[in-house]
């Protein structure tokens, strides 16, 4: 039989090479366990970042300034960034967007963090991170961006931390001199993110800035819109804060037949709201099955053929322990609730853990 | 020891069946209380061990690049030996068991964890945290007592082969992580049987095999290599590490369950068990070791095993806090916590290896026929 894979170049094999050289001095563990301890953010290691600071903006909101490790790819002005934080000792994935202009490689990256009631992370960040905190990193993504030209005439609509991925794209100076509006929505003038630097910017007349403020004006609605900025249906236009604002939104482009020029950044798209049993996905067998909110997962998997790992079945030796893609689930034993969202990385015992509503294992 | 059912006096025979429910329920109370208040604190306590260990572990290494000179042999070797216990006993056994699961840090997770011990994490998840901590000292089920090699039971028959376990208890101690892998294999038995030549079997002792030359080729080859002139020297380093981390696994784990006090039970006493007698099982079939803090974590709080039985998920770091609760509760129900010094337990443990290396001296006694009041309730 020929092979016409090519043969790796010399380089590329002598790096293997040492590669397992290094590991063979290393095992069980691999080199990189050793070197996370003194340079987490080098290349080639999992994509971490440090906090260099954390700036109030409001008293209820903070930047947080990141600097990523060596293998940040950079990222365009509006992408969002999935950030894992160890939040009492727990670790929680979250995406925030990215409130700096990109910067040269090695630059520090920021995200502007709004702490939300009962809010477990955003709290964590704006009120408990020190500087000197390393945190896990995703590479940027999202395609809440502006086009490779920008369009003459821009309008932002944005509420509460909704600027923050609009920030990221007026302070990357790419609008070059369009015409600009930024409406923006917020409870009262003090709770307004970057309050400062917007009104700076409508000064020096880079942009044309509307403050709404809730507690006097009411929530933000499309026939406001209709009054502030008349040709609002001219503009592209970026979107980007409540569902009920981007819901609103959406209907009136879409119902004026300009629906291409409407772009909307909804965070938190899948909202798990926990109930008792519901329909469990195994996702690679192919399987669902409706349980209730007391059949283990282990048993529903395994009354519908699907070959389940298992052990001791009474919680003590994780022998069935699989991946929560997404979902809620209830341990049995004390009720405690467990969800996730695609990429929180959650794994859980099957044994002891019921449906609480739809859920997709990784099995 | 015998079966609890064969004992002259049942340890248990004043617990009526509601008692030992209660039993259960208050020390399921103990568990959702450390669950629930688990967090930062654990999360650093374990960070800081792994972090400890593992710089131990490459500064010893490094020393013994130098082992020529008897200074850095003696300060290279006897680090060497203390991260090899930490990485098994404190680090490696618990996150094993799933003790730091919830942290969901996919690098400190019982699925993604690998061991310097040559049985591969996933054969010894299942002969462990499944066989031994689910039919913790049942005869016939947990193959931990005697290791299938020994007899550490009255109720164990005696075999001629008995005769030499002082022997043999020994030589497993020397030897202890091939022990374990062979018991996780379950080598004499498959081979007994000529279950070995399954496929099944062969994919886990090719398994078992890889791990062997992964870990022979870094203690015996690889680091004496780059002493280069020290190559004989950081052999016997790491060969003396490897011993003596083996000789104090196996003791620390000898008092675990081999100790004077410590109850069995029979394959039948487990059938329809509830919640707490399993729990009452793991109470009186498992003993404890007393000592320093050092030496506490130095066993992997294996030191608390009856602590550890009992919640085998609960971080480390937490049986020691819970142990005075766990023992007012033995205390108010009138059971025996055994616990003891390591000297001492370690004494124990190994006269019973030598006592039961012959036949029982007289036919165990047998209790009336008529059965303890709670047993007959409660089915234990």
């Amino acid at each position: 039989m020929t092979t016409t894979v090519p043969k790796p170049s010399g380089k590329a094999a002598l790096r293997g090479r040492i590669l397992r050289l290094a590991a063979s001095v290393t095992t069980p563990l691999l080199p990189d366990d050793y070197l996370d301890l003194v340079a987490p953010l080098r290349s080639g290691a999992d994509l971490r970042g440090r906090v260099l600071a954390v700036r109030p903006e409001t008293a209820d909101a903070a930047t947080l300034v990141i600097r990523p490790g060596r293998d940040w790819r950079g990222h365009t002005p509006g992408q969002y960034v999935r950030l894992g934080v160890d939040v009492d000792g727990v670790r929680q994935w979250r995406a925030y967007s990215l409130t700096s202009a990109p910067t040269r490689r090695g630059g520090p990256i920021s995200v502007t963090v709004k702490a939300i009631p009962d809010g477990v992370v955003s709290n964590h960040l704006v009120r408990r991170t020190r500087p000197g905190t390393l945190v896990q990193l995703d590479q940027a993504q999202g395609d809440f961006v502006l086009p490779g030209r920008p369009p003459a005439r821009v309008l932002f609509v944005t509420a509460g931390s909704g600027v923050t991925p609009v920030m990221g794209m007026l302070r990357a100076d790419v609008l070059g001199g369009a015409d600009v509006v930024v409406v923006h929505s917020a409870p009262t003038p003090a709770d307004v993110i970057f309050g400062a630097e917007l009104r700076g910017l409508a000064e020096r007349g880079v942009i044309r800035l509307v403050q709404r403020h809730t507690d006097t004006d009411g929530l933000l609605t499309v026939d406001d819109l209709d009054r502030l900025v008349p040709d609002h249906l001219d503009r592209e236009t970026w979107a980007c804060g409540p569902v009920g604002l981007l819901d609103a939104l959406e209907e009136h482009w879409t119902a004026s037949g300009r629906g291409d020029r409407l772009h909307t950044e909804r965070f938190r798209p899948t909202v798990i709201s926990p109930g008792e049993g519901g329909a469990v996905t195994f996702v690679r067998s192919g399987v669902t099955v409706c349980a209730d909110g007391a059949t283990p997962l282990l048993d529903a998997g395994e009354d519908a053929g699907v070959l389940m790992p298992s052990g001791c079945r009474m919680g003590i030796c994780f022998g069935c322990v699989l991946p929560l893609r997404q979902g809620a689930v209830r341990d049995l034993r004390n009720g405690e609730l467990t969800t996730a969202v695609p990429g929180d990385g959650v794994r859980i015992q099957t044994c002891v853990s019921a449906a609480a509503g739809p859920c997709d294992i990784d099995h | 020891m015998t079966v609890i059912q064969n004992k002259p006096v049942n340890p248990i025979a004043h617990l009526t069946a509601e008692d030992i429910e209660i039993i259960g329920k208050e020390l399921d109370a103990i568990r959702e209380r450390v669950v629930a208040d688990r967090g930062e604190r654990d999360a650093a306590y374990i960070r800081r061990v792994i972090s400890t260990q593992r710089k131990l572990e490459m500064g010893s290494r490094v020393v013994l690049l130098f082992s020529l000179f008897p200074p850095a042999w003696i300060v290279g070797t006897a680090g060497l030996t203390v991260a090899k216990i930490l990485e098994n006993m404190e680090v490696g056994h618990n996150v094993l068991h799933g003790q730091w699961d919830w942290m969901r840090d996919p690098k400190i997770h019982s699925t993604t964890w690998e061991w310097d011990h040559v049985s591969p994490a996933e054969q010894w998840k299942h002969s462990h945290n499944e066989l031994h901590h689910t039919y913790t000292n049942v005869l016939g089920k947990d193959n931990d007592l005697g290791y299938g090699i020994m007899r550490v039971d009255e109720d164990q028959r005696w075999h001629p082969f008995h005769l030499g376990q002082p022997l043999w208890n020994f030589i497993n101690a020397c030897f202890f992580e091939y022990g374990i892998a062979a018991y996780d294999l379950e080598l004499g038995r498959n081979l007994r049987n000529g279950r070995h030549k399954r496929p099944e079997f062969r994919a886990r002792a090719r398994a078992v095999g890889r791990k062997i030359r992964r870990q022979v080729l870094k203690d015996y080859v690889v680091h004496p290599l780059l002493s280069g002139p020290s190559f004989l020297h950081t052999l016997a380093a790491t060969f003396t590490a490897n011993l003596l981390r083996n000789l104090w696994s196996h003791s620390v784990i000898m008092c675990g369950h081999f100790p004077e006090g410590v109850e069995t039970f029979s394959r039948r006493s487990i059938e329809g068990e509830t919640r707490g007698e399993w729990y009452l099982r793991q109470m009186l079939g498992s003993a404890n070791i007393s000592g320093s803090r050092l030496m506490h974590i130095m066993t992997g709080n294996l030191s608390f095993q009856i602590e550890h039985h009992l919640f085998p998920d609960l971080p480390s770091n937490r049986y020691q806090e819970i142990a005075p609760e766990v023992r007012a509760l033995f205390d108010r129900y009138g059971l025996k916590y055994t616990t003891g010094s390591l000297p001492r337990q370690v004494l124990s443990a190994w006269r019973k290896v030598v006592r039961l290396s012959l036949p029982n001296r007289k036919a165990p006694r047998r209790v009336d026929e008529r059965p303890a009041p709670a047993l007959a309730a409660s089915g234990v």
